[in-house]
């Protein structure tokens, strides 16, 4: 029977959200192929946890319980994957397009000989085939893929799809993985500036652009993201000026972002930055100038001064 | 040190991008096509490599005639040679038939290191760079800020959402280069005349004994999906402008 699985994604023992948005968006596509989510679970002592994917659609988790696998590596992950998914030969796998499933897609569709959609906005089925839909050339266009080969893989653009609480319970079976040599190690984990969230996972981003005029302002930016809990972006300019550090930059050369609100401080709105946030869900644009090309992307458009209006706005929040 | 590092022909960030006839690919008539910005991270670390170290630095591209241009630009930074997989239909292909061929062509020249770009401003997909890995045995590295290079093993940092991780892996490795990792050098003019000079090998996929077979198949191509149009937050002073728009991320979007 034709089988859906989603490749887990896991830190320090706890699921991370993307896996309950693969296993929502799972749920769905099995449902119209008339299958089940199969969940594979790669940790250590994470046994208890498995049964609660139920939850978002999975029926079935396959569990690999191994030192090995308690931090992603490429080479154990892959290996036992591979394994796995040769042993289960499901039709369609889905991972999350985080910097994981980034690192693990590839290498995988390689080692399985099939192909993989990257980074897809939406997934459907169209003849008994699972159809993905991604952004390319920044977003420019909009690609529908499919792929000729099992098992279909597609990885998924976190905080797109919505997570949807349907089941109970799923049932763990145990497995047993094929972690092999690990060639890349992680020599070091070293822990983000605490308080900071990343820009990919942020629900709320407030960005900064050349109109905030030197680095010392994006303290203005910093304190209305405090209070919204939100991460701090920024345009290519500012990064290239050398206001902000380059893990900041919100654009085609940077991090694609999909948060739920982003706020453009003095940014104008280049094509390249519009790459990088135009799929937010609800864009609001602070620039004193009423031609700039952020207005024309935004939801709510503020035509004045940024140095005014935001710590306003951090009052009113 | 044989490094070998595989770059893409992508069409300029500023490109207008119009969708084809066939609606399943684009318009190039008018495009300027350049080296994909992320290549150029690559290029540049493997130059500082050779210079610290020594040994050669081989670009490697495939497409159409018009790579060769991008692999002249690798060459006029500083590289020392160039293969140019040419094959007239391959632009738009699925990046693991790509890099099916890559791996033919770089297999040969042993490389220590093969450097890639973290992912191709076209597609997009990020693919390449650990399917090639994966098809020469070999470690990969992905979308590092930094590498050090000490007992034939390499050390690299890698961000990801959180964390900064160090890897490690010895030679010979897999390393796609992410923003950060270095300032690209421009061509200089002795350079680009330089470059002329060098040695630009062609092959074709036959020479190389691989046949393109895409798995990935693209159906159509759409234009982005529409926004609904923008509202003109109304206020008279900042204060009012920051209240009425507080009220409606609050009340309308819902989304604070």
């Amino acid at each position: 029977m034709a089988g859906v699985w989603i490749i887990a994604e896991q830190r320090d023992g706890e699921f991370r959200k993307i896996t309950f948005e693969a296993a929502s968006a799972a749920k769905k596509v099995a449902d119209e192929l008339g299958a089940e989510v199969t969940a594979l679970v790669l940790g250590s002592g994470m046994e208890g946890a498995c049964a609660g994917l139920g939850k978002y659609g999975v029926a079935k988790v396959l569990y690999a319980d191994d030192a090995a696998l308690a931090a992603y590596t490429t080479d154990a992950y892959t290996n036992a994957c591979a394994a796995l998914i040769k042993d289960g030969a499901p039709d369609v796998v889905l991972m999350g397009a985080s910097m994981q499933g980034k690192d693990l897609g590839g290498r995988l569709a390689a080692r399985l000989d099939t192909g993989i959609a990257v980074d897809c906005t939406a997934l459907a089925v169209a003849d008994g085939k699972l159809k993905a839909t991604r952004p390319m050339y920044a977003g420019k266009v909009y690609a529908e893929i499919f792929i000729k080969a099992m098992p279909q893989m597609a990885s998924l653009r976190p905080n797109v799809f919505d997570i949807v609480e349907t089941g109970g319970e799923a049932a763990v079976e145990k497995v047993a993985a094929e972690v092999g040599e690990v060639k890349a190690v992680v020599a070091e984990v070293q822990a983000a500036e605490e308080g900071k969230v990343d820009l990919t996972e942020a629900t709320v981003i407030v960005s900064g652009g050349r109109g905030m005029k030197e680095a010392e302002n994006f303290k203005l930016l910093e304190e209305l993201a405090a209070k919204l809990g939100a991460a701090v972006g920024a345009s290519r300019s500012a990064v290239d000026a050398g206001w902000r550090s380059h893990t900041d930059q919100v654009g085609q050369t940077g991090k694609v972002v999909t948060p739920n609100l982003y706020i453009a401080c003095g940014i104008s709105g280049a094509i390249q930055h519009l790459a990088g946030m135009g799929s937010s869900k609800v864009i609001v644009a602070i620039n004193k100038d009423p031609d700039a090309p952020i207005h024309t992307k935004a939801d709510y458009c503020v035509v004045a001064d940024l140095f005014e209006v935001v710590p306003e706005l951090t009052k009113d929040i | 040190m044989n490094i070998v590092v595989c770059i893409k022909q992508v069409p300029d960030t500023e490109a207008v991008i119009k969708i084809a006839g066939d609606g399943k690919s684009i318009d190039t008539s008018d495009i300027k096509w350049v080296m994909n910005p992320y290549d150029e991270f690559g290029v540049e670390e493997a130059l500082r490599i050779v210079k610290d170290q020594g040994g050669e630095v081989t670009v490697v591209g495939a497409g159409p005639a018009r790579v060769v241009e991008s692999l002249r630009t690798a060459l006029a930074m500083g590289a020392d040679k160039a293969v140019h997989i040419k094959d007239d239909d391959l632009y738009g292909a699925d990046p693991i038939a790509v890099a099916k061929m890559l791996a033919k062509a770089i297999e040969p020249l042993n490389p220590d290191i093969i450097f890639f770009g973290q992912r191709a401003v076209d597609d997009d997909s990020g693919v390449v760079s650990s399917a090639v890995a994966e098809l020469l045995g070999l470690p990969q590295l992905s979308v590092v800020t930094k590498v050090e290079l000490a007992d034939g093993k390499a050390k690299a940092v890698r961000p990801v959402e959180g964390q900064t991780l160090v890897l490690e892996a010895s030679l010979p490795v897999v390393i796609s280069a992410q923003k950060g990792l270095n300032e690209p050098r421009y061509a200089s003019l002795p350079g680009i005349m330089k470059a002329k000079k060098k040695p630009m090998e062609t092959k074709t996929p036959a020479d190389l004994g691989v046949e393109r077979a895409d798995i990935l198949e693209i159906a159509v191509f759409n234009p982005p999906p529409d926004r609904a149009p923008g509202k003109k937050v109304e206020g008279e002073t900042p204060a009012e402008l920051a209240a009425n728009l507080a009220k409606l991320l609050k009340e309308e979007a819902k989304v604070i």
